[in-house]
Formats: C-alpha cells, sequence, structure tokens
C-alpha cells in the first residue's frame, strides 16, 4: 500500500537512505493492531504522525513472564526528540509512560506489566511537531495488570518504599549508561481490594541541577521498575527525585 | 489474521493428539523399578505436558509410584501401565516437588496415600490451580479433567520404611522450595526429581542456584556409594554415572556467572536476552527457551545486587 507522504515527510526522507525512507508511512498501521485508530485519537489526535523504523522498540516476541516484559525504546536515531509516549493498544490501561530526554539520549529501557498480546508502541515527538511511531507485538499468556503484585503479599516493602539505587557505567560497551532502580509495588488498582499505587513522576538531573530526563509513569510500568538511560557524557553525579500518586517523595544521588 | 496460525496449530496438535495416548512405556532400570521417560521438549499440545519422567518401585507389599505426571490422563495411563506389570496394589504415591509436571495425575490414584516434602505440599496448595491452569494453556485438552490433588501425607528426611522396601528420603532445595531425592537401598537407584536434568536445559522458576549447587553436591556424593546402580534424573535418560549432575551444574553455573556479569556489565534485559548461548549449550535441547526463562527469572535479582 502506498500513502502520499506530507510536506514534513518529504523532508525527512530526503534526508534518509533510501531503505528507510520507503519504510516511513502515514497511515496503514504496520502492526495491523484493530485498536491503532483509537490509540492514535488518544494520543497523537490531529498531529502530524508517521511510522518510522528509526524508532526502534525491543521487547521479546514472546513475554515469559506478563508481570515484568522488558521494552527497551531507542529513537536516537532521531534529531532533537522532546517527548515520547509508550503504550500498548490492549492493554486496560494502555498508557505505559511518557519521556523528555531533555538532556539525555532518546533511549530508555524499563519492563511492563501486559494483560494479553498486544502491541507496544512508542510515539516520538521531535522538535517539528511530528510523531514518530514504532513498535512491536508482544505475545503474553496474561494475567500481567490483574495479578497481585508481589509487595501485595510480602509487607516488607513498606519499609524500603521508594528506596532508589542508581549507578552509573563509564567505559565498555555501556559507557555513558544509567541503571537506576525504584521499590514501588506499582499497583494497578486492577486487583480487587488493592487501590492504585504506584509512582508518577521521575526526574534525573546532573550535578548542576541541569536536567537529564524526566519520565512520566502509570499503572503498566513493572514492581520496582528499573530503568535503563543513555546519559551520553558521562560528568559527574546523577540527582534522582520523584514521587508516587500518594504523594511519596524520594530523592537520592550517586556518583559516577 | 495475527490469530489464525496459532489457531490452525493447536488444531492440528488436538488431530494428531486424538486419542490422548501418551504411549507409556514402562522401562526397567533394576529389578523390580521401572521408569516411563518423557519427552525432552516443552509443553505442548502434542506431548500433553509428557515431558517428564515418573518411577514405580514393585515393593513386597505394594507399588511405590514416584511422581504422577502432567495430567489425569496421564495418571490413569501410568496405572494401567503398571497394572501390566505386577498385579501389586499401588501402596504410596510420592511428589518430589510442586511442580505440575510431576503431581497432576495424583488424581488416577485416589484413595491412595499421596507423601511429599512438607514444603512441597504447601506448595501445591497455593499454586496448584495456577500451574494447572498454565499446564492447560500449554498442552489443551490431553489436561481435560484435572484438578489438583494436594498430598495428604508430610515426609521428612531420613530412612523410610514402605510396603516392605527400605527407602532413603534425602530433603533438598533448590530447583523449587522443597526438592525431595530418593535412595531405593536394594536397587541402588538413586531418584533425582528435577534436581538433575539429563540432555535437556534445566527450568529455573523457582529456582535457588546456590542451594541447587549444594544439593547437586550431595547427590553427587550418593552416586560413590558402593551400592549405587542408577541415577534417574527428572527429566532425560537414566544413566549409571553422575554425568547429568556434572552437566546440571555446569549450566547452573554458567547462568549464574552470566547473569552476574551480564548486571555488573549494566546490561538491560533485553540486551541479556539476546545474548546467544555459549557453544557448549548450543546443540542442547530447549536451551534456548529455557535460557530466555531463566533470564526472566534470574536477572533482576542479579541486576539488584549490582544496583546497590
Amino acid at each position: 500500500m502506498k500513502f502520499p507522504l506530507t510536506i514534513a515527510a518529504i523532508a525527512l526522507a530526503a534526508l534518509m537512505p533510501p531503505a528507510a525512507a520507503a519504510a516511513l508511512r502515514e497511515g496503514g498501521d504496520p502492526l495491523g493492531s484493530a485498536r491503532w485508530g483509537e490509540m492514535q485519537k488518544a494520543f497523537l489526535a490531529g498531529q502530524p504522525v508517521l511510522f518510522d523504523p528509526r524508532v526502534k522498540v525491543v521487547a521479546p516476541s514472546t513475554a515469559e513472564n506478563p508481570m515484568q516484559v522488558p521494552v527497551t525504546v531507542d529513537a536516537t536515531a532521531l534529531p532533537k526528540v522532546e517527548e515520547v509516549i509508550v503504550f500498548a493498544d490492549f492493554n486496560p490501561i494502555v498508557q505505559v509512560l511518557r519521556f523528555f530526554p531533555v538532556g539525555s539520549g532518546a533511549y530508555l529501557g524499563f519492563r511492563v506489566k501486559l494483560q494479553q498480546s498486544t502491541p507496544v508502541r512508542a510515539a516520538v515527538r521531535t522538535a517539528d511537531g511530528v510523531w514518530h511511531v514504532g513498535g512491536t507485538w508482544v505475545n503474553t499468556v496474561g494475567g500481567g495488570c490483574t495479578a497481585p503484585s508481589g509487595a501485595a503479599a510480602n509487607k516488607e516493602w513498606q519499609q524500603r518504599l521508594n528506596e532508589v539505587s542508581v549507578r552509573q557505567w563509564s567505559e565498555g560497551g555501556q559507557g555513558g549508561r544509567v541503571r537506576l532502580r525504584i521499590v514501588h509495588p506499582m499497583d494497578t488498582g486492577l486487583v480487587a481490594g488493592i487501590p492504585a499505587f504506584h509512582l508518577e513522576e521521575i526526574s534525573l538531573a546532573d550535578a548542576a541541577g541541569q536536567p537529564l530526563m524526566r519520565i512520566q509513569t502509570f499503572e503498566p510500568v513493572a514492581e520496582n521498575p528499573v530503568f535503563t538511560l543513555q546519559r551520553g557524557e558521562l560528568a559527574g553525579p546523577v540527582a534522582a527525585s520523584g514521587h508516587d500518586n500518594n504523594g511519596n517523595l524520594f530523592q537520592a544521588s550517586i556518583a559516577p | 489474521m495475527k490469530y489464525l496460525p496459532l489457531s490452525l496449530l493447536l488444531f492440528a496438535g488436538a488431530v494428531l493428539a486424538a486419542a490422548f495416548d501418551y504411549r507409556l512405556q514402562p522401562r526397567q532400570v533394576a529389578p523390580d523399578v521401572d521408569v516411563f521417560i518423557g519427552r525432552s521438549e516443552d509443553f505442548n499440545t502434542v506431548n500433553g505436558g509428557n515431558i517428564v519422567n515418573t518411577a514405580f518401585i514393585v515393593a513386597a507389599q505394594g507399588v511405590i509410584v514416584i511422581d504422577s505426571g502432567p495430567s489425569l490422563r496421564y495418571g490413569e495411563q501410568a496405572r494401567r501401565a503398571i497394572a501390566g506389570v505386577t498385579s501389586r496394589p499401588v501402596a504410596l504415591v510420592i511428589n518430589t516437588h510442586h511442580h505440575p509436571d510431576h503431581f497432576l495425575g495424583n488424581q488416577a490414584y485416589a484413595g491412595t496415600p499421596i507423601a511429599a516434602l512438607p514444603g512441597t505440599i504447601q506448595g501445591i496448595a497455593a499454586d496448584g490451580n495456577a500451574f494447572a491452569e498454565n499446564l492447560y494453556r500449554m498442552s489443551g485438552d490431553w489436561l481435560k479433567g484435572t484438578e489438583v490433588v494436594v498430598p495428604t501425607q508430610a515426609l521428612a528426611a531420613g530412612p523410610y520404611r514402605v510396603a516392605g522396601r527400605q527407602l532413603e528420603l534425602i530433603a533438598l532445595d533448590g530447583h523449587t522450595g522443597a526438592d525431595l531425592a530418593i535412595y531405593d537401598v536394594a536397587s541402588g537407584v538413586l531418584f533425582a526429581g528435577d534436581l538433575v536434568f539429563n540432555g535437556r536445559a534445566p527450568t529455573t522458576p523457582h529456582a535457588e542456584i546456590n542451594h541447587w549447587l549444594a544439593a547437586l553436591d550431595q547427590l553427587e556424593a550418593l552416586t560413590r556409594r558402593p551400592g549405587f546402580t542408577a541415577l534417574v534424573p527428572g527429566h532425560g535418560e537414566v544413566v549409571r554415572d553422575a554425568a547429568p549432575i556434572r552437566q546440571t551444574r555446569a549450566w547452573l553455573l554458567w547462568l549464574q556467572g552470566s547473569m552476574k556479569q551480564a548486571a555488573e556489565a549494566g546490561l538491560d534485559m533485553n540486551e541479556v536476552l539476546a545474548r546467544p548461548l555459549p557453544p557448549e549449550f548450543a546443540d542442547l535441547p530447549v536451551a534456548a527457551s529455557e535460557y530466555r526463562r531463566s533470564v526472566g527469572h534470574l536477572f533482576p535479582a542479579a541486576e539488584e545486587a549490582v544496583l546497590k
């Protein structure tokens, strides 16, 4: 199927290798999801959208554990990324997270809870206002959102709630990488008797207070979230701060 | 469109398995000791969950069944196959641990005492239904009518006399929270349960690797006893030596080391999943799928250990 490209898309295509440019398309969801129309309306209504192979969403095609499905979004091939929305078409709560890579690469690794087989997508907004969309299907046996968190069965987490561990890598293949783990049950509110209780906001900044990335998290992010970021050049400590939907604050700083 | 190939596959599986016959053939390991050997595969609708070894000892006063298989049908067919070998009644069923392929045949032994370690009994009571549901999803109608029967008799480590037979019960853990190995003194056969896999990558959903490694050392010591004749692993062929113990240990050590190394190097879970298997395990049956599962089971803890 061929779709006419807008001026913005033509301008973009001109800068890309021919194979990648050929894969750009404005309509006809490459993942063939019956929910794409609704997703577009919910998150990207009225704005220019391009299915773009430069937005890489990596996830296992079959998720062994629907409570902890690893997802890596890599949009570093795009220039001037301002915002990334991650959503899963068929999840009972579709929105997973948003991130704003203010001073770091447009790259984020995390884990999600999935209730059934679904596309997992990233919509990436560049400075020109165009949303570039990439994604992949994940098959799963389900139950990820309506199964209780581990914390629901073990109250020890209460002493460690919002405990943050951060580590940076300065050399080797993972140079410039930051990994962050936060203790939180991330309850979805879909389990009887367990109200929604999840992290809402995580901000990372460098020693001078310059923001690296802001992440807005929603219910489907997996319990005890682990995030992987590409900071780029490593320069000094990283400070992490944020809060959950009950107003619990956290703050942590880590040397390189 | 996405679902069409899957439903076709399920349909084909159901046709192939129309008779739901596991074709259980008792294989003699020692006088009065027989095993049913399962396939070195993942659960699917063709094998109906028969990827497991179960065994029976024909003792003076009755038959001792070690693990009951993945379904009611398996249990019933095993019972018929046992009746083809001996007219003695089944005196006792033992479940070595709480994984579904080892206890879901319990239902076929109604009226017979079913015994297990206390941790196994708790595990079956707590998670049995979820396991059965999951196995049903993977193996289809082979599981029809299968219900969880929780063992009623708690076993403890040490010498154990049953049906006129002297057994030695070795209470271990590591593959799950409670793993029972059984040494049959008269035949010198060691039933290792799923602490030992032979020619198949081990499964790790409830594994505690350090405990498992310690358990393997204990089992290997048992194979050096003068009376030892055979090792029955939970999965894979029966052997006369400790080779599968070493193979299982090598896999676990590699897995543990590789999770630790990956976490220390700062890898994300998707990068760990994408790593190739080392050449020594590349040809091991179901190694790729078990590796993927094991990353999910074990990597978060390795990650937590370095993010401190």
